[in-house]
């Protein structure tokens, strides 16, 4: 009994820790006033003061930040655009993925592994320094259109670094894997009589592909375009070296407020709306897995 | 009233339904299948046998459009099938693991094949109900296949197979995963499901008694090759060669030396000192060629005494009897060590029985109870 009530409270304790607490924290900055002190906001809870003291903070606290994030349209226009950018790059992602997904699966077994580990080998250079080859590669004077100029496909060179396609390629580049890995791992459980059979029964082999394979792959597609989809709405690090001074984005939004402004009360109210707008496609994802299980 | 035989294979002006005709399939440089002929009829029920590996699902999947033939021609009614991608072929198979498709209810399995067929809507749930009907199927059509028993999936399978009315149904182990009792309902399920329909059947089975009891025909293939194709009770009295007396059945295999008697019979010396064996047979062998003498043991009778004007009896000692109910099967041992399995119907109950271990016995048959084999 005790043993059991531990083993349930571990995922709990964990929750409570990195989850929770963070979170109340982060609301009741959201909640605060900006002040020119340190930390910048107040109030701060002063238990010397005793009861008195915390009627007091707690009649400080007000919905002031939100009511600003609804007022100043710089906001909702971030968030729409990031949900649509991140809705284009988790198509492209897919669009691009599947494909490969569907080339392992249909590999030789003994190349799976290696086509398994190509797949993952980006993730163990920086982040930060891919994003910078990119930038390398994009540029004006970059690869990508010294290769196109050298070939003599175009005279002059193509602008893609700072606008909103030099955003989708970061994105689905850096996401990519999570994309394939879901997809892969549906693909490859695939029983490969069924396609004989839907044959057998009369489809085309793409006719057979859409009947069969896309069905059963369906549970990894979800959870791929999840997998791309939550951390892409909040991608930061993209936007700001990849993208234009016009790609609007939650997440440099976000970093602006705090570190530009130094206005932590918006900036955590940003971050409180952002994580409303995320748990919803989370909790879907859940549902998602919950039925697949379910299912098997 | 005269009997009318089902036996088209007999008539010379009946055209095949398929024709196998040097058929060759090499895997690299494994040949699966190897220079086969063969013809099948239309509302045959055609039983492939044979250990496992010997090449029945590969035949199965070449008349499927799975595989190509990489020497000689299939036809089907006629038609060079070489060119004919599965989709297009009057085939359906019923596979060996089912290949239901897991997402799809019961009732949307059966209908695939026939939406393909662009077959109208009314129509169709008329054909599925028909179907589901057919195999029993009905109060399960809204389960998925994951949602209903293994015997109940292998009736779908067989539901889905049908729905096309295909000209020809391939049946690739259909029954290897239930238990005996109900793959012996399902066999004659199989059978009536045949004959009201119609539909040339081809069953690839590795259990003899299976393929006994459903086929019109029987062919024991071996290392891609056909040995022998018979109709059942043709098959087992006359097989052709020891490897088919030995895949069906049991048999006693006894090696000897052939000699020619005056009423075309042959003495088979088998042992020193023994009087030889005296078997009527239509084989031709030469003078003192090996031969051997296959011998059902149910057709050997045994007794205490020696029988009176048998042609053929000889004396052993029983070793082993094996108990199995309705009858027992004695293991005698022959002068000279050779092994012999006699079987007599328990028609006394086991108290009042005569034979025990160490008992000497007469084992006796008939001119024409064995076969003389070449090979
Ligand atoms: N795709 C393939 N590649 C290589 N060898 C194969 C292939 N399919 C079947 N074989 C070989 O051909 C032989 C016959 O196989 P199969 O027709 O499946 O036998 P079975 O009589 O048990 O159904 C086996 O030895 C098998 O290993
Ligand atoms: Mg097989």
């Amino acid at each position: 009994m005790m043993r059991r009530l531990f083993l349930i409270s571990v995922p709990y304790l964990w929750l409570l820790a990195l989850f929770l607490i963070p979170f109340v924290i982060v609301l009741k900055i959201a909640l605060s006033d900006t002040a020119l002190s340190i930390p910048p906001y107040t109030p701060q809870i002063d238990i010397s003061a005793g009861w008195e003291g915390l009627k007091g903070f707690f009649a400080a606290l007000d919905m002031e930040n939100f009511v600003w994030l609804t007022e100043d349209d710089l906001y909702w226009k971030a968030y729409v655009s990031s949900l649509k950018i991140a809705t284009i790059s988790t198509l492209l992602a897919l669009l691009v993925g599947y494909p490969i997904a569907y080339g392992m699966a249909q590999a030789p077994q003994e190349w799976r592994a290696t086509l398994m580990m190509l797949i993952i080998l980006p993730f163990w250079t920086s982040f930060l320094i891919r994003v910078y080859a990119w930038m390398g590669i994009l540029s004006q004077e970059g690869l990508l259109n010294q290769l196109l100029m050298g070939l003599g496909l175009i005279s002059d060179p193509l602008i893609i670094l700072n606008t909103n396609t030099a955003v989708y390629i970061g994105i689905v580049y850096t996401y990519l894997p999570f994309m394939i890995l879901p997809i892969y791992s549906a693909l490859e459980k695939l029983d490969a009589s069924l396609l004989e059979a839907a044959e057998d029964l009369g489809c085309s082999r793409f006719k057979a592909f859409w009947l069969v394979t896309i069905p059963l792959s369906k549970g990894g597609i979800i959870a791929g375009s999840f997998l791309v989809f939550i951390p892409a709405i909040g991608e930061f690090v993209i936007p700001s070296l990849l993208g234009g001074s016009s790609t609007l984005m939650i997440g440099k939004v976000l970093w602006e407020e705090f570190f530009s402004n130094r206005d932590w009360p918006v900036a955590a109210a940003v971050a409180v709306v952002l994580l409303l707008i995320l748990i919803i496609p989370i909790i879907l994802f859940q549902r998602n897995e919950q039925k697949q299980r379910e299912a098997e | 009233m005269t009997l009318d035989v089902f036996a088209p294979w007999e008539d010379p002006t009946e055209k095949p339904l398929i024709q196998f005709k040097g058929v060759t399939k090499r895997y690299g440089s494994f040949t699966a299948i190897d220079n086969l002929t063969q013809d099948i009829y239309a509302r045959e029920f055609f039983a492939l046998l044979g250990p496992s590996g010997c090449g029945k699902t590969t035949m199965m999947r070449m008349l499927a459009g799975f595989e190509t033939p990489t020497e000689g021609q299939i036809l089907i009614a006629g038609q060079d099938m070489a060119a004919v991608p599965p989709n297009e072929r009057a085939v359906n198979m019923m596979f060996q693991s089912y290949a239901l498709f897991p997402h799809l209810s019961i009732w949307d399995n059966i209908a695939f094949g026939l939406r393909r067929m662009k077959m109208p809507k009314a129509q169709i749930e008329e054909r599925v109900e028909d179907m589901l009907r057919l195999t029993r199927m009905t109060q399960f059509s809204r389960r998925k296949p994951h949602q209903v028993s293994g015997g109940q999936r292998q009736r779908v399978a067989l539901a889905r197979s049908l729905a096309r009315a295909p000209k020809l149904l391939l049946l690739d182990e259909p029954l290897g995963a239930l238990d005996k009792k109900l793959r012996e309902e399902t066999q004659f399920e199989l059978m009536d499901i045949q004959e009201k329909t119609g539909t040339t059947f081809v069953i690839v089975t590795h259990d003899q008694e299976e393929a006994m009891t459903v086929a019109s025909r029987v062919a024991v293939m071996d290392h891609g090759k056909i040995i022998q194709v018979s109709t059942p009770p043709k098959i087992y009295e006359e097989p052709n060669s020891v490897y088919v007396a030995d895949f069906i059945g049991d048999v006693n295999i006894i090696e000897g030396a052939a000699h020619k008697t005056s009423d075309d019979g042959y003495d088979i010396k088998w042992a020193e000192g023994q009087e030889p064996i005296h078997a009527k047979t239509t084989a031709v062998l030469n003078e003192g060629q090996k031969a051997f003498v296959a011998l059902r043991p149910e057709k050997i009778s045994i007794a205490e005494e020696k029988p009176e004007g048998a042609v053929n009896a000889v004396k052993g000692k029983i070793i082993d009897i094996g108990y199995l109910g309705n009858i027992s099967t004695y293991h005698v041992e022959l002068p000279g060590g050779v092994m012999v399995k006699a079987q007599a119907t328990n028609t006394r109950r086991l108290s009042r029985r005569n034979f025990s271990w160490e008992d000497e016995v007469w084992l006796s048959w008939t001119l024409t109870a064995a076969s003389v084999l070449e090979r």
